[in-house]
């Protein structure tokens, strides 16, 4: 019964504010919407009952990934709307409402399979964070490290693609300084 | 109650929420966020079938999902900083030089 | 030894082709000539020893030089058979062909493209050896073909002579009359492609042994399918009528040409064709192609002396004669008597290729030449050449003693056993007519008034080497006769024998006096019209030239223009109509259409590359959402 509740309310909340993600013309409006729809499914995770998932969910894509988001939106007047040239509204909605529409039709038909056998079975009784690791660093040991190393890739690599020219100003109007500059010479 | 049926129709519709603004957006970083949208829809439907057919699996997938996307916004903001510096702008129909 | 003998025999006109073909670029060379004539005596020798070998012995040589075709049950080698028949042609092409290979090398010396001539003439030889000798259907065909190929080239030697009007030349022009005789002889070579099919199909084999082996077996109706689609091929070679246009028009090629191909051995291919198949044509239930064979034959004859009787131009009324030869040897083949034909070949070869060689020399006295209405009293000068066509035209005519006599008197001699008398009389009267024009040929050219000294000729006789090079061809013009019993004997070994029966043979001497009187009358009638000089000499009759008999006689009963009009000229409106609006409208349309197609389409495909992310999304996603929808639409079906 609860369970009903808190999916109902948790879908409808989350596919309300990412609409307002997908649609709005403001930049902040829209990060924070992002932000707030993935607190919520991190909140669908922990009803699913994947637990230490929901706890990654929350940490890796709320914690770092809006952060790095946020910095990006330092590009950005915030006060002022993003103008963007008309798309083609017709034939943006037409695909995305017949995926939604073929997709949903796909899905809410009965899946029937008594020959599916659980591959890595969840056991009763031990945790999830527990069970979790156990499979992580047994049978998925080779891909975590590769993950890992991705990831420090990724970092050394948007260290040095964002690194270059660091000390000048992106948004700041140097002519300014030019000036005083030159004026100093000249006196 | 809830069958596996449900959470799948609601990634399903989360999933098309974030195509339709990967193909309305014109900002580069704005196109960014309905990616993430699409990505958090798969790892929704992963995580209902893992809980539903109780196998691991599906949460292990959805793990690695989160680590990959994690690194591709690093990676891709980078380039968009680059990007920024080089262009002065983040419209799309300005970063296009090809003539068609 | 009797192997290499046959290499020798075929191959040797061969090397002689290539060789001259090296040089056929070049300017004249007087060694190619010689080196031609040298190796073309090889082969004469060899095919010499081969028949001495089969006279003395008996046996026939067979020689497998490699296998060819080998594909399931078609078998077909190179295999090459050396018994009586072929060897009389072998000895006959070799003969008549190292005389006229001499005989080039004076004619041909002021030529520019004397090189090339000796190649072809070779290649001819080469060609013409391999229908004769071998022993199956496809090797005779490629020899067929060869002989026709060989036989444009030469025809068509001076292909850079321009076309003219049908008045001015009746054959428009070399490279013209190269063209119909070619397509005349496609035209029948596609008959003999269906005779052999027919044969091949019945009889599971090309090799002349075993279909004669299978023969007696068939259905009488594919016997007689087949004997008539061979003898038409054998029409088309040999000039049969209505395929003859093409004979006369041949003399555009030079005279040794003439000589070689067109008397002694390419028209005769057709009437070897029948000798060779006599197992096939001697059948009972063929006896009504061969009658047939027999009556065109003797129409063909008189036809041809009917269009000689008022001929102008020398080497036509030649050319019209050897179609009237051709005609009595088909007469005879056609009546069964196949070893009369073939020594009526043998005998009208020699006397035949004389008489062509000695229309050449006149030709080059009187500097190309060839009316003769414009000589006359050449005798004096050309003292030699006067002595050798009058030999020729005696054998022609039929008088005794000589060559024709013999031959063309068994011939007619058959006509009257077989009790078709009235074969038997249009060749006596054809032997009649035969006799006065080739007679009136003689007197008008070196008889009487000697009218082209009023024209500016200064003709002078052909060189010593050449004479002495045609001797052989005169002395087996007179001699060639005598040998006829030994020839009978010797043939007896292969051929069914024909002899005359005995009613025929009491009254023997009175046909042939019959004959040799209508022959004798129809010279005295030349003599009277045309030798004599003075007040009594030969004037052009304008007047009869206009009557309606010779005008149809000048023009070839007007089948030539028949021809064009009902056959080329639809035939050409046709193509042309199949080009402009079939091929260019219809096939090439339809190419260039998918050219184009793929053009535009190339074109609009190239808008989707604009360079836009925004775009490119948009693909993306039409392409998946494609999918999906595909799937499971699949899925929903299946």
């Amino acid at each position: 019964m609860y369970e009903a509740i808190a999916f109902y309310l948790f879908s409808v909340l989350t596919i309300g504010l990412f609409l307002v993600t997908v649609m709005s013309k403001n930049v902040l409006y829209a990060m924070t919407s992002l932000a707030s729809g993935m607190v919520l499914i991190s909140g669908f995770f922990f009803i699913l009952g994947a637990d230490f998932l929901g706890v990654v969910q929350l940490i890796v894509y709320v914690g770092a990934v809006m952060a790095l988001y946020s910095f990006a939106m330092m590009f950005f007047d915030a006060t002022r709307d993003i103008k963007e040239k008309n798309t083609n509204t017709a034939l943006v909605f037409l695909l995305g409402g017949l995926s939604a529409l073929v997709l949903v039709l796909m899905f809410a038909a009965p899946i029937h399979s008594e020959a599916i056998q659980a591959l890595y079975p969840m056991h009763e009784g031990v945790g999830n964070a527990q069970d979790v690791g156990i499979v992580l660093f047994t049978k998925y040991l080779v891909p975590f490290e590769v993950a890992a190393v991705m990831l420090l890739v990724a970092m050394i690599a948007g260290i040095i693609l964002a690194g270059k020219k660091m000390d000048d100003s992106l948004t700041e109007d140097l002519s300014a300084d030019d000036e005083i500059m030159t004026q100093k010479d000249e006196k | 109650m809830i069958g596996l049926s449900h959470y799948l129709i609601v990634s399903a519709i989360i999933f098309s929420i974030g195509l339709v603004g990967v193909l309305r957006r014109r900002n580069l970083l704005m196109l960014f966020f309905a990616t993430e949208v699409m990505l958090n829809a798969v790892n929704i439907a992963f995580a209902a079938i893992s809980h539903y057919y109780n196998d691991l699996t599906g949460q292990m997938f959805a793990f690695f999902i989160v680590a990959i996307a994690a690194s591709e916004v690093a990676v891709g903001l980078g380039l968009l900083i680059v990007l920024y510096k080089k262009y002065g702008s983040l419209d799309l129909d300005d970063l296009a030089s090809m003539k068609g | 030894m009797m192997e290499n003998l046959v290499y020798i025999a075929l191959f040797a006109p061969f090397v002689s082709s290539m060789f001259a073909a090296l040089f056929g670029m070049s300017p004249r060379q007087t060694f190619v000539g010689v080196v031609a004539s040298l190796l073309l005596f090889t082969s004469f020798l060899a095919s010499a020893t081969l028949a001495y070998h089969i006279m003395t012995t008996g046996e026939t040589i067979h020689v497998t030089m490699m296998e060819w075709i080998s594909a399931g049950d078609l078998f077909i080698p190179f295999g090459f058979i050396v018994d009586q028949i072929s060897v009389t042609m072998m000895v006959v092409v070799t003969l008549v062909s190292t005389v006229v290979h001499i005989y080039s090398n004076g004619y041909m010396d002021h030529d520019k493209s004397f090189n090339r001539f000796f190649s072809y003439l070779s290649a001819f030889v080469f060609s013409m050896m391999i229908l004769v000798m071998s022993d199956n259907f496809a090797g005779l065909f490629i020899g067929w073909e060869g002989v026709g190929v060989c036989s444009w080239l030469l025809i068509g030697f001076w292909y850079h002579k321009p076309d003219q009007s049908r008045e001015d030349n009746p054959s428009i022009s070399p490279s013209w009359a190269a063209n119909e005789a070619f397509i005349v002889n496609r035209i029948a070579d596609l008959g003999m492609l269906v005779g052999i099919f027919i044969l091949y199909w019945n009889t599971g084999s090309l090799q002349y042994e075993e279909v004669f082996k299978a023969l007696p077996g068939l259905d009488s109706t594919i016997l007689v399918g087949a004997a008539i689609f061979l003898f038409i091929g054998a029409m088309g070679k040999s000039a049969q009528f209505p395929l003859h246009t093409w004979l006369t028009d041949a003399m555009e090629g030079p005279t040794p040409v003439s000589a070689l191909i067109h008397a002694a051995t390419m028209v005769t291919a057709g009437v070897f064709l029948v000798i060779r198949v006599n197992p096939l044509f001697g059948m009972d239930e063929v006896a009504g192609v061969s009658m047939f064979i027999a009556s065109l034959g003797t129409f063909v004859a008189f036809y041809a002396a009917s269009m000689a009787l008022v001929e102008r131009d020398l080497k036509r009324i030649i050319a019209y004669s050897t179609l009237s030869q051709l005609g009595y040897m088909f007469a005879a083949a056609g009546l069964g008597a196949y070893w009369i034909a073939l020594f009526h070949l043998a005998a009208h070869a020699f006397f035949k290729a004389l008489l062509f060689l000695g229309g050449g020399n006149v030709m080059h006295a009187m500097h190309d030449e060839l009316d003769i209405f414009k000589m006359g009293g050449l005798k004096k000068v050309m003292r030699g050449t006067w002595i050798y066509m009058g030999i020729a035209s005696v054998a022609l005519a039929g008088l005794p003693v000589f060559a024709g006599f013999y031959s063309k008197d068994a011939i007619i001699e058959t006509a009257f056993n077989e009790g078709t008398y009235i074969i038997w009389f249009m060749l006596v009267l054809t032997a009649g007519m035969t006799a006065f024009y080739s007679f009136r040929q003689v007197f008008l050219s070196f008889h009487g008034e000697e009218r082209y000294k009023a024209l500016g000729f200064h003709p002078h006789e052909m060189y010593k080497y050449v004479l002495v090079a045609m001797s052989p061809l005169a002395i087996l013009a007179i001699s060639a006769g005598w040998y006829m019993e030994e020839y009978k004997e010797f043939i007896y070994g292969l051929i069914p024998a024909y002899e005359m029966s005995h009613h025929t043979h009491h009254i023997a001497w009175l046909l042939g006096t019959l004959v040799v009187i209508v022959a004798l009358s129809g010279i005295a009638l030349a003599y009277f019209k045309y030798a004599r000089k003075g007040a009594n000499a030969f004037k052009q009759d304008k007047e009869k030239e206009k009557s309606f008999v010779y005008k149809l006689l000048k023009n070839q009963y007007y089948v030539p223009i028949a021809y064009e009009m009902f056959i080329t000229k639809p035939y050409a409106m046709i193509s042309e109509h199949l080009w402009k609006d079939i091929d260019m409208k219809i096939v090439d349309a339809s190419v260039d259409g998918i050219a184009n197609f793929l053009y535009r389409s190339g074109d609009s495909a190239r808008k989707m590359q604009t360079g836009n992310l925004s775009n490119y999304l948009n693909w993306m996603a039409i392409g998946s959402v494609l999918l999906l929808v595909i799937a499971a639409i699949s899925a929903m079906l299946g």
